[in-house]
């Protein structure tokens, strides 16, 4: 069903750029630092490709900006999925081929939506949901927000209900985080702590091996504390088997042909490196990176040679002729503050020129990682509507950038 | 009072607006003023360290530069030396293998991971081993849960080790005078926006003096709100063709960069009103604002350190 909801485009074999990945997978993976428009990228590749591509498309963000929220018409969080209605596309100025879906990841519902499937019975999960450790878990554990993006990711993909989900991550400590997720979690139940916290409720004897550990947990933390933590993992143990088989499907969800990964990233410094840091990390795992989106960037116009060599010539004029008394007298301004002005847009022009060549160094090493590159300019206004939001869509989605020569 | 003259400033902010530098240059700064400073990153992924341009730190610290030192926080490393200086007795477990799923555990039991790293920073200001301990913490989603697990702690357990030790911790931690909150920011939406939340829930839910809001990437204006009127109408037909006829065809180019520039400005001040409006209007005396110029380099590493440290030793005078 969904292959003929979009048959009308076929992909190029190459599948390298923004348009064709989008039209070939099932599942994108948007992931990158903090600050760099991951969420706002996410929104715009999912409304673009309702218009371009067509089907049932869902976009599901973690705490967007209220702006964008409201530019995709979520009000509440939660797990719902709500529809952006065709009036909002017909009020961009576009027709779009299928439906947008948009969504907000609520970590706290996802986990109790996990106990409640993987709970035996239903006494002892009203336990765990009241569990005072449970909420502190829900909110706290390490890596909980990346393996509920990742869980969801594989409930709303398992659905049915849609031809491609876009999914954004959540800021993690460490890029890496949301790919060792499910790992981690099948880890934890396998692990060997585990098992020592929860002996003395299994057998109620301590054993030789986790005596020592008791002794010193003990003083540290204070029994009483200690057992209701060992209670929590006690009940949680119970799940064990559910879960662990869960985090199995959900892991090979990322290696699955149908998903792709795309990092977003701007060309500064510190993003551009934890982007390349990641697309290695995907290539050590063996998992596909699609490509590369490059937020915020300099115009390109900034490195022309032209450019600074007019920028010199304005600085020259501006000091030593008679352009400021000239532009003085039409703008009836004082020439000195005009010579003032000219020389500052000329000073700064090569200031920002030299970021703008630092900028496209970063990208030449960045496209050696990935299939193609896209990046967006910097916008002079802050996305509010579905409008702005399929104008930078559209800037990413025209054809993957030209490598950069340097 | 000297933002330096305090005893532990945590530095956060939203990702990507430069919160390691700023710490490393709070440090560096500290130190050039003959402070015996320690700066401490909290997430071990080593950005602390590119930014001196060394190696990953160790979680024992490493001398830098003249009383400058660093260290990378590890909660096993600081369990172990917990387990050490407080317990007294050997640790016959091997940690080491269990590392990993410590964490898990030590995450789940709501703030014993943080307790322990808090807990490391308090004891090297509690002994006096440094004038100022930096710590590049948290990025603002975690912050409250890391300043503020002693408190969570105290109030969650009720005997044991852990209760009494929280005790002095919370004296360092509460004391305006000691400890500060340092958040850095941008003149961008969403990272203003983010602080104002921040401070809010900082104020809120923690004892916790927010000391100064830094504003990085601050771009300079490239001329004073007189010249503005003037600088418009040099993108008149009139003014353009002047132009292009003294400094050629390209020249159109030159003034569109200061056109991008200068509405990026604009933008950015309008979003500064409201950082500065909205920290005016929340409790208490608001924290210093220190601003950080946008600083057109090519270096990355210390030499940006080095910079951003010389701009904020104007700010702090």
């Amino acid at each position: 069903m969904a292959a003929r909801a979009r048959a009308s485009v076929t992909p190029p074999a190459d599948g390298h750029d923004i348009a064709s990945l989008l039209a070939a997978k099932e599942m994108i993976i948007i992931c990158g630092s903090g600050g760099v428009g991951k969420t706002t990228t996410a929104a715009a590749l999912a409304a673009q490709a309702v218009v371009n591509i067509g089907g049932r498309v869902l976009v599901l963000t973690v705490d967007p900006a209220k702006r964008l929220a409201n530019a995709l018409g979520l009000q509440a969080f939660g797990n719902t999925e709500t529809r952006v209605p065709n009036e909002a596309f017909t009020a961009a100025g576009v027709t779009p081929r299928g439906e947008l879906w948009a969504a907000m990841l609520d970590t706290k519902a996802g986990w109790d939506e996990l106990i409640k499937r993987h709970a035996p019975d239903a006494t002892l999960r009203d336990t765990v949901l009241a569990n005072p450790l449970y909420q502190n878990i829900t909110g706290r554990f390490v890596q909980s927000h990346d393996y509920i993006a990742m869980e969801r990711l594989h409930e709303l993909h398992a659905s049915g209900r849609y031809d491609l989900v876009i999914i954004d991550t959540p800021p993690s400590r460490n890029a890496l985080d949301i790919l060792d997720a499910p790992a981690r979690m099948m880890e934890f139940f396998g692990s060997r702590l585990l098992r020592w916290l929860t002996v003395p409720y299994r057998s109620r004897i301590f054993t030789v091996a986790s005596k020592p550990f008791y002794q010193v947990a003990d003083r540290i933390l204070g029994s009483r504390f200690l057992q209701d933590i060992a209670e929590f993992f006690v009940l949680f143990q119970t799940m064990e088997k559910g879960f662990v088989a869960r985090a199995r499907e959900v892991e090979r969800l990322l290696a699955d042909p149908r998903t792709s990964f795309l990092i977003v990233s701007t060309l500064e410094a510190a993003p551009a490196h934890e982007a390349a840091f990641l697309a290695a990390a995907l290539a050590e795992r063996h998992l596909p990176l699609g490509g590369i989106v490059l937020n915020r960037a300099m115009p390109p116009v900034l490195r022309e040679p032209s450019a600074a060599k007019a920028a010199s010539k304005l600085g020259d004029a501006a000091a030593n002729t008679a352009l400021a008394d000239d532009l003085g007298a039409k703008l009836d301004a004082e020439p000195d503050v005009v010579r003032g002005i000219l020389g500052e847009i000329a000073g700064r022009f090569h200031d920002i020129a030299m970021v703008a060549t630092r900028e496209a160094e970063r990208r030449a090493e960045l496209q050696r990682l990935a299939p193609f590159t896209s990046t967006a300019p910097a916008l002079d206004h802050d996305i509010h509507n579905l409008a702005s939001l399929l104008e930078l869509g559209n800037l990413l989605w025209r054809e993957a950038d030209e490598p950069d020569s340097l | 009072m000297n933002l330096l003259d305090r005893q532990l400033l945590f530095v956060t902010g939203k990702g990507g607006v430069g919160k390691t530098t700023v710490a490393a240059a709070l440090a560096q700064l500290a130190a050039l003023q003959g402070r015996r400073t320690l700066v401490c990153e909290m997430d071990a992924k080593g950005s602390l360290a590119s930014a001196f341009d060394c190696s990953p730190f160790p979680y024992a610290a490493r001398q830098v530069d003249t009383d400058l030192y660093a260290m990378a926080m590890n909660t096993e490393d600081s369990l172990r030396e917990y387990l050490k200086l407080f317990i007294r007795i050997p640790f016959v477990g091997r940690i080491g293998p269990l590392a990993r799923t410590f964490d898990f555990v030590a995450d789940a039991a709501p703030g014993v991971k943080e307790i322990l790293a808090i807990g490391k920073l308090c004891y090297e200001v509690r002994e006096r081993n440094y004038d100022l301990v930096v710590v590049d913490a948290e990025a603002t989603g975690h912050i409250i849960s890391q300043i503020g697990a002693p408190r969570v702690i105290s109030e969650l357990v009720q005997v044991g080790l852990v209760k009494d030790q929280t005790k002095w911790m919370l004296d360092i931690l509460e004391d305006p005078a000691r400890t500060g909150l340092v958040t850095v920011t941008t003149p961008e939406e969403m990272p203003v926006n983010e602080t104002i939340d921040l401070l809010a829930q900082v104020s809120e839910r923690t004892r916790v003096d927010s000391a100064a809001v830094i504003v990085n990437r601050v771009l300079p204006a490239l001329f004073g709100t007189r010249e503005a009127s003037v600088f418009d109408q040099l993108f008149t037909p009139l003014a353009q063709r002047a132009l292009v006829a003294a400094a050629g065809r390209a020249v159109t180019d030159v003034m569109d960069a200061a056109r991008m520039n200068e509405s990026r400005r604009r933008i950015g001040d309008g979003h500064l009103d409201h950082l500065r409006e909205a920290l005016a209007a929340g409790p208490g005396s608001p924290p210093a604002m220190l601003y950080i110029p946008e600083l057109f380099t090519r270096a990355t590493g210390r030499r940006v350190v080095t910079l951003v440290a010389e701009a904020l030793g104007e700010e702090l005078g």
